[in-house]
C-alpha cells in the first residue's frame, strides 16, 4: 500500500488543480453572462437589416449585385471559427471535426481556409489543406471592427472572383451547457425571400432602392460574420464552464477517495504497528 | 387618424441603444437633414455621418450617428447605425484625438500612402461628435 505522506502529496496538487479550475469556472460564468448579452443585443440589428434587405428585394429591379452571383462552387474557402484558448471540453475539437469533414467532402473542389481562433490555425498549419488567412487572438477583445476587417476581405475576394462559395463553420450558442455546430453558406447569399405583407408598404425613397441594396448587402454580410463571432465566443464560455465545472466536481471525488485511500495506510500501519508490539510482547513472556 | 406620436427606435450592431417616444425628430440623410413628425409617409433613406436630434415635449436630446439607415413609418422610426452615441455619452478626449489624427494626415498630401477619404471621414465623425457632446439635453430652441 502507498505511502501515506505521498498521498497527502497527492491530494495537495490536487486541491491545488480544483482551487484553478473553480476560479476559471467563475470567470468563464462572468464572462459568458456578457458574452450573452451581447448576442442577445446584436439581433435586433441583424434583424432589422435582413428585413429591410427583404423589402427592399421585392421592389429593386436589379437584383444583381456582386455578393449575389452564384458560380458554382470550385473554389470554396471555409472560414473555421475556434477559440484561442484550451480547456474548453470538446468545443475546439468538435469544430475541427467537423471542418475536417468538410474537406474531406470536399476533396474534388479546389479548398482553402480560413481561421479565426488560433486553435483552429494551430491544428490545420500542419495540414495539406492551404491556410488561406488567420485571424488569431481576437476573442479577448472582440469587437465589431474584427467582423468588419474579416468580412470586407472575404467580399473583396468574393467580389474578384477568386473564389465562388464561402462557408462558415462555427459553434453556436444554444444554451449554456449546449453547443450546435453550424455550417453556414456566407457567400453567395442564400436568396432572400420577399415577404408579402411588407410589399403593403409603398415607401419613398430617398435615395433609389439600387443604391440602398447594394449598401446594405455588404453590411447584411458583417453581420453574419459579427454574429457568428458572438456565438462563437459565447458558446466557448458556456463549454469552458461547463467543462470546469466536471473539473472540479472530478477532483472532489478524487480527494475523496485518496482521503480514503490515505486513512486506510493509515491505519493498516497503525494496526501493523500494535500487532508488533503485542508480537513482541507476547514472545517476552 | 395620425399619431401624435413617433415610437423611435436606434439599433447599432452593439445594442439597442434607444426606445422612446418622440414628438418630432431630425436625422442627417444622406440628402440632406429630414425632420420627422408623426404621420410621416412611409420612407427609407441611408444616414450621412451627422446627429440625430429628437424632442420630447419641450426637451431636445442628441445623438451623434456614423453611417446608418432608416425606415420611417407613419408612428415609427427605425435607425439602424454602425456607431451612434448620446450627447451625454460621447468622449470628448477620444474624439479630440481623432480629429487631430486625421488632421495631421490630411495635412500630409504628398505621402502617397494617404487614405484622403478615409481622413476625411474619420475627421468628419470626430467633428461630428465634438458638435454633438456640446449639446447636452436642452431646451427647445
Amino acid at each position: 500500500m502507498a505511502n501515506v505522506l505521498d498521498i497527502r502529496r497527492r491530494i495537495r496538487s490536487v486541491r491545488n488543480t480544483q482551487q484553478i479550475t473553480k476560479a476559471m469556472k467563475m470567470v468563464s460564468a462572468a464572462k459568458l453572462r456578457r458574452a450573452q448579452e451581447r448576442v442577445f443585443s446584436a439581433r435586433p440589428y441583424a434583424n432589422k437589416i435582413l428585413e429591410v434587405l427583404n423589402s427592399l428585394v421585392t421592389r429593386s429591379e436589379n437584383k444583381r449585385h456582386p455578393l449575389l452571383e452564384e458560380r458554382g462552387d470550385q473554389r470554396i474557402q471555409l472560414v473555421v471559427v475556434t477559440a484561442d484558448k484550451g480547456l474548453c471540453g470538446a468545443f475546439n475539437t468538435n469544430i475541427i471535426k467537423a471542418a475536417q469533414a468538410f474537406i474531406d467532402e470536399n476533396q474534388d473542389k479546389r479548398l482553402s481556409l480560413n481561421c479565426v481562433g488560433r486553435k483552429g490555425r494551430d491544428f490545420f498549419r500542419k495540414r495539406p489543406t492551404p491556410l488561406a488567412n488567420e485571424f488569431v487572438n481576437i476573442f479577448s477583445k472582440l469587437e465589431y471592427a474584427h467582423a468588419r476587417a474579416i468580412a470586407s476581405q472575404l467580399m473583396e475576394e468574393f467580389a474578384a472572383q477568386k473564389l465562388d462559395a464561402i462557408y462558415l463553420v462555427y459553434n453556436e450558442f444554444k444554451s449554456v451547457v449546449q453547443q450546435r455546430i453550424r455550417v453556414e453558406r456566407l457567400l453567395p447569399i442564400q436568396r432572400l425571400k420577399p415577404s408579402p405583407e411588407e410589399t403593403l408598404i409603398d415607401y419613398i425613397y430617398e435615395q433609389p432602392p439600387e443604391e440602398i441594396f447594394n449598401d446594405l448587402i455588404p453590411k447584411h454580410v458583417e453581420v453574419q460574420v459579427y454574429r457568428a463571432l458572438l456565438e462563437s465566443a459565447a458558446a466557448e464560455h458556456g463549454a469552458r464552464m461547463t467543462a470546469m465545472d466536471a473539473a472540479t466536481n472530478n477532483a472532489v471525488d478524487m480527494i475523496d477517495s485518496l482521503t480514503l485511500t490515505m486513512n486506510r495506510a493509515r491505519q493498516a500501519g497503525i494496526t501493523r504497528e500494535i500487532i508488533e508490539i503485542v508480537g513482541g510482547a507476547a514472545a517476552l513472556e | 387618424m395620425l399619431p401624435d406620436k413617433l415610437q423611435l427606435e436606434i439599433v447599432t450592431p452593439n445594442r439597442l441603444l434607444l426606445k422612446e417616444e418622440v414628438d418630432e425628430l431630425q436625422i442627417p440623410g444622406k440628402n440632406g437633414y429630414l425632420g420627422i413628425l408623426p404621420g410621416h409617409a412611409p420612407l427609407i433613406s441611408e444616414l450621412q455621418i451627422g446627429e440625430i436630434s429628437y424632442r420630447q415635449d419641450e426637451a431636445v436630446h442628441y445623438l451623434s450617428v456614423a453611417w446608418g439607415y432608416c425606415e420611417v413609418l407613419p408612428d415609427r422610426v427605425i435607425v439602424l447605425a454602425e456607431t451612434a452615441e448620446k450627447a451625454e455619452e460621447i468622449d470628448v478626449n477620444r474624439a479630440l484625438a481623432a480629429k487631430e489624427r486625421a488632421e495631421k494626415r490630411l495635412a500630409d498630401l504628398q505621402n502617397p500612402e494617404l487614405d484622403f477619404n478615409r481622413a476625411m471621414i474619420s475627421l468628419q465623425r470626430a467633428l461630428i461628435r465634438l458638435q454633438v457632446s456640446n449639446k447636452q439635453v436642452g431646451a427647445l430652441q
